[in-house]
């Protein structure tokens, strides 16, 4: 089924020399999945996911035949009714929870708080949700948690806060944005681990974003390739080591293994052609 | 002859309120021409060790020797002719002002060097980078290009011994594969010394001999890579770092 | 950013020239990113405008002689508070007959005059004081900082009062006094400027090269400190001429017959309800000026704080 159906996204930005396309022409879907989008920075990876929320900042624009959510174009709401989608429908995890957190709050005021803003129940419903949600995310101890600071936390720790605060409103979609890479390896895991549950557990289309091709390949159901603002490739994960385009796999070639060692990594020719092709589509 | 030797290291933080040990009773040897890696996450005291070798934390017990000199509280300027550092972040180790000739040629000034036109091009071939990236300032260059003048300005004394921060955590992929791939030639061309840290067991892998892992501050295991290929380490925490770094493993599955 | 590698199409040659990414030697990096500074500055309609009329204010303190349609100090009686549009005065004269708008010109290099000396002064001492205890940190932080405090628990206009009552009043010991008072605040700045740049990545590598704490100060903490005060410094410009004007007016500062503009406004004060132009002009002229200050220095803060680049 599909909940969120984007076609041919482009983000501008004006600049001095002229307009700077961010994505350029990108369509895709999402059901109940785990839908990767790999690249390298300046891919316009970022700024699809930022798109779909409307959070690119001003001069930025965003333009596209539709951004669907459910049926109901994104691109055509009122401001008003955007933010309600924001906190409701999707929901957003930033790279750095540092950034994401406010620092003169405790962890529980920003949850109950914005579980308020949400859901408007009680305030000792909210503590009640809250202490739940911060053991779904398996925080081990979610009363010390709900009255600590965020500079008390750690990066995993934080970024678990993150995640539950976000599934407050139980979204139904989730965009994660390198939600993991400011992350100890095994910290990530069970970040992931979390993640995954959600998706089978609740049915959330989960969006992951990443520069990291293992990764992605290992977590999620379906992968789009990014370049240059547009998707170059769009495949099974589990088929990702079997990508065609050169780009993926020039990018799969330059990864150092540890399992295979080589004299030398090779190196990733970049062909103009690239950039110029028509954006495969990701549409399921 | 020996790089570097470490004997029963001990760094530590001093705050107000408490003393954080940051590496406890470390002892390694990297041999001369030998590249060794020590990996391990955030808070393991992997950085700190180099730190502590060049001086930028004063705070230490225990002996440190590099190329048979012992080493004191100061670093003379003949120390950091031999020994130099590449940093992790290429976006914060350049100063935002400072042009890459401006980079270079303070360098070799301050090594008293001669020549300085001829040996920042000679600097710029070396990392790969050619003469035309000589008057640039750090916002015009890429990540990939950043580090490489990182790089430049760390062989510009022609030091032996090379300590490498995580060179390419913040690099792309397709980059992160030119870096090491010049680094690996630099250490054949110059006959370098490699100590390296990264959190990345593959990095590590490609680049070095020996591989030692830490977790709070110890050394848990020091084993040679093919050991670690393998995927037979001894200790758990580095079959667990080992099991992690090779991707999400489904809970259920 | 691959966009600003794209060949520019219709351009002359030195635009682009100057537009490079690949300079070619070292001058021509520096031309190349002062121009595009200005380019971004040129941008800010209200810094343009700030920094016009500062440019007039120079031109018109060096022609002053050649500008000014009559002798500044030159007494006529007979008319004396003429008003505005007068035969041969077009502002009006004060109560000694002299010719406002000549002294208004004239009035101009005393107001410049304060500014170049402060501003040479005040950030300077603050600019060394600052990043001398930052860097170094401990005692030696201490007892500067310790110090700037109590320069900062005075206010400014009763410590310049001090000030110019011990050493006599008079144009050059208001301006000593003035930025006597000026330097707390931006030794402060560049303290906390500093104290950021200390632990940063690249002055660790440069420590690697040995260099040593003086080298990394003027070479390296300087430049990144000076911009912020620089802005800092337009900004407190209007504050600083007003003070210079506070102390004119006080009676403190220049001295009579000097045409200095605090001390026009101390003079027609004396005459505001019935000749209002003889205190106003001077005003305007304060307010004209000190406004530019404010102006300049938000442009300058936009073009030097690469703070927030919006990349």
């Amino acid at each position: 089924m599909t909940r969120l159906d984007v076609e041919n996204l482009w983000v501008k930005f004006p600049t001095r020399n002229g307009i700077f396309d961010a994505v350029r022409g990108v369509s895709f879907s999402l059901g109940e999945e785990r839908l990767g989008i790999v690249g390298e920075s300046g891919s316009g990876k970022s700024m699809t996911g930022r798109a779909i929320l409307r959070l690119i900042r001003k001069p930025g624009q965003v333009t596209a035949n539709h951004i669907s959510l459910d049926g109901e174009d994104l691109l055509k709401l009122s401001e008003r009714k955007m933010r309600s989608v924001r906190g409701q429908h999707i929901s957003m995890i930033m790279q750095d929870p540092k950034f994401s957190l406010n620092p003169v709050m405790t962890v529980g005021e920003q949850m109950m708080e914005s579980y308020t803003l949400q859901v408007k129940g009680p305030r000792f419903q909210a503590k009640d949700k809250v202490l739940e949600m911060l053991d779904a995310v398996a925080i081990r101890d979610p009363g010390r948690v709900f009255n600590a600071y965020p500079h008390e936390l750690s990066g995993g720790m934080g970024q678990r806060v993150m995640i539950a605060m976000m599934l407050i409103p139980d979204p139904d979609i989730l965009i994660a944005d390198e939600p993991t890479s400011a992350l100890d390896v095994s910290v990530q895991m069970q970040v992931l681990n979390i993640l995954d549950k959600l998706v089978r557990d609740r049915g959330m289309g989960l969006i992951f974003i990443s520069h990291d091709l293992n990764l992605v390949s290992s977590f999620c159901d379906r992968v789009l390739i990014m370049y240059a603002g547009r998707i170059v490739e769009a495949c099974a994960a589990d088929k990702l080591h079997e990508a065609k385009h050169p780009y993926t796999q020039g990018l799969l070639k330059s990864l150092p293994r540890l399992d295979s060692p080589q004299e030398r990594l090779e190196v990733l020719d970049r062909d103009p052609a690239w950039a110029e092709t028509d954006s495969v589509s990701g549409v399921t | 002859m020996s790089g570097i030797i470490l004997e029963k290291l001990n760094v530590w933080f001093d705050t107000p309120e408490t003393r954080v040990d940051a590496v406890k009773n470390v002892s390694l040897r990297v041999e001369q021409g030998e590249s060794v890696g020590l990996v391990g996450e955030s808070g393991s005291g992997k950085s700190t060790i180099l730190r502590a070798l060049t001086g930028l934390v004063p705070t230490w017990s225990g002996a440190m020797e590099v190329a048979g000199e012992k080493l004191g509280r100061q670093r003379s300027r003949h120390f950091y002719k031999k020994v130099q550092m590449v940093f992790q972040d290429p976006y914060a180790s350049l100063h935002p002002r400072h042009s890459v000739d401006q980079v270079l040629s303070e360098t070799l000034r301050l090594h008293g060097f001669n020549e300085i036109d001829r040996r920042i091009s000679n600097l710029l071939t070396d990392v790969g980078l050619g003469p035309s990236f000589r008057f640039r300032y750090p916002h015009q260059l890429s990540g990939g290009q950043r580090q490489r003048v990182a790089i430049a300005r760390a062989l510009a004394p022609e030091p032996e011994i090379l300590l490498l921060d995580e060179p390419t955590s913040a690099l792309d992929v397709s980059v992160q594969a030119e870096i090491l791939n010049l680094l690996v030639d630099l250490r054949q061309e110059h006959h370098l010394t490699y100590l390296m840290v990264s959190h990345d067991l593959a990095v590590v892998g490609h680049m070095c001999q020996q591989i030692a892992v830490m977790q709070l501050g110890e050394i848990v295991e020091i084993m040679p890579v093919a050991e670690m290929r393998e995927l037979k380490p001894k200790h758990s925490y580095s079959r667990h770092l080992l099991e992690s770094s090779l991707g999400y493993k489904r809970a259920d599955d | 950013m691959s966009l600003l590698n794209t060949p520019q199409g219709n351009q002359p040659r030195w635009r682009s020239w100057l537009l490079t990414d690949t300079p070619t030697s070292r001058n021509h990096a520096r031309v190349a990113s002062l121009y595009q500074g200005w380019l971004s500055f040129r941008g800010n309609s209200m810094a343009m405008f700030g920094l016009i009329i500062l440019v007039l204010l120079v031109l018109i303190a060096i022609f002053a002689p050649l500008l000014a349609p009559h002798d500044p100090f030159v007494q006529d009686l007979a008319n004396r508070l003429k008003p505005l549009a007068t035969d041969g005065h077009i502002l009006g004269t004060d109560s000694l007959g002299r010719d406002i708008l000549s002294r208004l010109i004239y009035g101009a290099r005393i107001t410049l005059y304060i500014v170049i000396l402060v501003a040479l002064i005040a950030p300077v001492a603050g600019l060394f004081v600052g990043t001398v205890a930052g860097y170094v940190g401990g005692w030696v932080d201490t007892i500067l900082m310790r110090i700037t405090d109590i320069f900062l628990a005075f206010p400014r206009l009763v410590l310049a009062l001090a000030f110019v009552a011990a050493l006599g009043a008079g144009i050059e010991n208001a301006v000593i006094a003035i930025s006597l008072t000026a330097w707390p605040p931006y030794a402060r700045i560049a303290r906390a400027e500093t104290l950021t740049i200390r632990n940063s990545d690249y002055i660790s590598a440069v420590k690697l090269q040995g260099a040593g704490p003086f080298r990394i100060i003027t070479r390296h903490i300087w430049p990144l400190c000076i911009s912020s005060l620089i802005v800092r410094v337009t900004l407190d410009m209007a504050g600083i001429i007003l003070a210079a004007a506070g102390l004119g007016f006080l009676g403190l500062g220049a001295q009579p017959p000097s045409p200095e503009w605090g001390a026009m406004i101390s003079e027609g004060r004396k005459f505001i309800l019935d000749y209002w132009w003889v205190a106003t002009l001077p005003g305007l002229a304060i307010f004209l000026v000190s406004l530019a200050f404010n102006l300049l220095g938000d442009g300058l803060r936009d073009v030097l704080d690469p703070k927030d680049d919006g990349s």
